[in-house]
């Protein structure tokens, strides 16, 4: 719940690198009479109303707390900077392979989390690491699994693309494009025999939207009444392809036809708190409903895309002076005196900081065990015999 | 029956392209290039020869994720050459409908990794298409060309070779090049085979890899395995970027004395059996590898039907069980894929053992 995580601690900077981003690291009061009263609710407006396809959309005032303001502004500065962070370890080649960065998405994650909780699912694509945190990952877990190393949170065997975290309700991390839609409407499927009130969000983007397996699911889901949220992350571009040389209709919120949709600013967190605590209700009671998350990323779709091809730099930084969430939230924060600008910009030098040495602290950690690399491929103990080399005697025995 | 001339090519009239030999004879008359490169040049003469050939598939329109397509939709315009919406699915299916009206459809799957939507699509149309309709209809004009195999660092989704799966399917033809200078040739061969072709591109290889190719339109054959390197203690097969590694190996394993002779398959199915056959009757052992987990693989296939030929026959024989050095039997790792490779040193171990057996 949201407000319980903003209780302050007094967490060292050690134990902040591994425990989850959302407990703020600092103790301090704040200047500014609002922050310090925790009675005070402020109502504040989305920037856009919602949309909606077959429902009537929920109110664009929003209810929120000025330690939640902050919060928001902490949780979406960590999940900025590690992507920043990312994307030089990617380039100094310390992380190899494929790497997709969410910098410019961040409200999505951390507006979804203000809504639910840990026991609700989150299952979503390969754009995992900012999802990953704000489900209570740490950073520690986070670049050692993009290095690959044994500390990750997938052992190091998942790598970028692979980002899980069990105890907090996060499938993942899936690197073909659509496959875990499907996935989460069978996850709502078992919550709903669970009878918990549980529900699930199934993430997908503008490139998958035209998957059919998507379509498959949504028939499935809404025939039973399953409590999957099925939201669409639309940055507007698949990979290279601009989502209207993708999609007859972009609208997708409205794709799902009989299930009704929302549209949603993706960039405002507080309008996607709002629609996904509007969306949790409305699948608990009903069904299956859509969410479009109209949002953009900085970055290309992934390191070895500039991202610049198929797309004007003019556009990219139209956004970011316009649209970026953290900005957004610096503004409310200073509009209603949460706090000042320079405790602002400490707050995010400390951020800074934090992620260096999670950073250092990862590049401690040791690779996996070679022996992993037979491991969990079939479950321990039903025996599997790994030949190397026939003839050879590197054959391992699992027994 | 043809010729079973000792260490010669041999060529099988019922199912050659008259110039594969004269192209390997011909002086060489092209640019040096990288297989991106070729294949590149592959596409643009198929779509410069054949009004009706066409080119789509994810991003190909700005030129691809690898550079394959680049030039032309600006070449040939935006009806011949189009971005499609990321469903390999609809893009197979699509694809044979396509063909099925008489057309060349070459359809990209970005990667191979990807290509399992499509599998039905590929399987249980394309591949039966003729067979099913009594000839009346075919979609020979369908290739389906895909980035596979290992790249250093693709991980579970963008290092995969699933030639297998595919080499399981009668109806379908399966081709996979080494190098530039045969993936053009092999690339056109397939465009134009009357058949549905899947060809996979080593993907490690698309800069890597860098030969002298010929500028002009030329084909090589289908089903027609080469004989890279003669030899005589010991018989190597294999396909794509596993081909390199062979052939160091054979370069390692000389420095013992052992003479190894080098076979490229090219075609997976309809494979060249006979070709492989004689070099083995000739050596008496082999030993085939490929990226793919051992089990199941297609190396599993070829020492199945080379030990059903050469067990005993006309005193020769195979002297040692056949070496299959292949991808570890387990998903393709992440940091691991160091270990889980076929490398040099496990095909140089096999070599020794299987000539000291």
């Amino acid at each position: 719940m949201a407000v319980s995580r903003l209780a302050p601690s007094a967490s060292t900077l050690s134990k902040l690198l591994l425990h989850p981003v959302s407990a703020p690291p600092f103790s301090r009061p704040f200047s500014g009479t609002a922050a310090g009263d925790d009675q005070t609710v402020l109502t504040i407006e989305t920037s856009v109303p919602f949309t909606g396809h077959k429902i009537d959309p929920p109110s664009r005032s929003v209810e929120a707390t000025p330690k939640e303001l902050l919060s928001f502004f902490q949780d979406m500065a960590v999940m900025r900077r590690m992507e920043i962070a990312a994307d030089s370890l990617y380039k100094s080649k310390l992380i190899r392979g494929f790497c997709h960065l969410y910098d410019g998405q961040e409200a999505v994650a951390v507006g979804m989390e203000a809504a639910i909780t840990q026991r609700d699912s989150i299952i979503t694509a390969y754009r995992d690491h900012c999802t990953f945190l704000g489900r209570g990952g740490n950073l520690v877990e986070a670049f050692s699994e993009l290095m690959g190393r044994r500390t990750g949170c997938s052992k190091g065997k998942g790598g970028s693309m692979h980002f899980y975290k069990k105890e907090a309700g996060f499938y993942g991390g899936h690197g073909i494009v659509g496959a875990q839609v499907p996935l989460g409407c069978g996850l709502a499927f078992a919550q709903k025999y669970f009878k918990d009130e549980t529900v699930t969000f199934a993430l997908y983007g503008d490139g998958a939207a035209n998957q059919g397996q998507l379509f498959e699911a949504l028939n499935i889901s809404a025939l039973w009444d399953l409590p999957v949220i099925l939201v669409c992350e639309n940055n507007h571009y698949g990979m290279g392809t601009a989502e209207w040389r993708a999609a007859k209709s972009a609208a997708y919120y409205k794709r799902g036809d009989y299930v009704p949709g929302l549209k949603v600013d993706g960039m405002d967190v507080l309008a996607v708190k709002q629609a996904c605590k509007f969306a949790r209700e409305h699948a608990l009671k009903n069904g299956p409903i859509i969410l479009e998350m109209d949002t953009y990323r900085y970055h290309g779709h992934s390191m070895s895309d500039p991202g610049s091809t198929y797309r004007t730099r003019d556009e990219i930084t139209g956004i970011r002076q316009e649209r970026d969430p953290i900005e957004r939230v610096r503004k409310l924060i200073l509009t209603h005196e949460i706090a000042s600008a320079s405790e602002l910009k400490d707050i995010e030098k400390e951020i800074r900081k934090k992620v260096d040495e999670a950073i250092a602290q990862f590049k401690e950690s040791p690779m996996p065990d070679p022996s992993e690399l037979f491991a969990d491929v079939y479950v321990k103990g039903y025996g599997v015999e790994m030949q190397a080399c026939p003839g050879l005697k590197l054959s391992k025995s699992i027994k | 029956m043809a010729l079973r001339g000792l260490g010669r090519r041999i060529s099988i009239g019922k199912r050659c392209f008259s110039s594969a030999s004269e192209v390997e004879k011909r002086p060489r008359d092209g640019k040096q290039i990288n297989l991106f490169s070729a294949i590149n040049q592959a596409l643009h003469i198929a779509l410069e020869t054949d009004s009706r050939a066409y080119v789509f598939g994810e991003d190909v329109g700005f030129g691809g994720v690898f550079r394959c397509t680049t030039g032309l939709a600006d070449r040939f315009g935006r009806n011949r050459v189009f971005n499609t919406p990321l469903c390999e699915q609809g893009i197979a299916g699509f694809a044979i409908g396509l063909a099925a009206m008489g057309n060349r459809a070459i359809a990209e799957i970005q990667f191979a990794d990807y290509i399992y939507p499509a599998f039905d699509q590929i399987v249980n149309e394309a591949a039966k298409f003729r067979y099913r309709s009594g000839n009346q209809f075919n979609c020979g004009g369908l290739t389906i060309r895909s980035p596979y195999g290992a790249v250093g660092h693709g991980g579970h989704y963008h290092s995969q070779s699933p030639e297998a799966f595919f080499c399981h399917v009668p109806g379908l033809k399966v081709v996979i090049p080494r190098s530039p200078q045969q993936a053009k040739g092999l690339l056109l061969a397939c465009i134009r085979d009357p058949n549905p072709v899947v060809f996979f591109e080593p993907k490690w290889l698309y800069r890597l890899a860098v030969e002298e190719v010929p500028e002009r339109d030329y084909m090589l054959p289908l089903s027609q395995a080469e004989v890279i390197r003669q030899g005589s203690d010991i018989t190597l097969v294999g396909w794509g970027a596993q081909l390199s590694v062979l052939e160091r190996a054979c370069d390692e394993a000389a420095k013992d004395g052992i003479s190894c002779e080098l076979i490229d398959l090219r075609t997976l199915i309809p494979w060249d059996k006979e070709t492989v056959e004689a070099s083995v009757r000739k050596t008496g052992r082999l030993l085939v590898s490929h990226e793919a987990p051992v089990t199941g693989g297609f190396g599993a296939e070829i020492s199945a039907s080379i030990a059903e030929r050469c067990f005993l026959r006309h005193g020769l024989q195979l002297e040692a069980p056949v070496a299959r050095i292949c991808g570890l039997d387990t998903p393709f790792p992440l940091v691991y894929e160091p270990f889980y490779m076929p490398t040099k040193n496990k095909v140089l171990d096999a070599i020794k053992a299987t000539v000291n057996y």
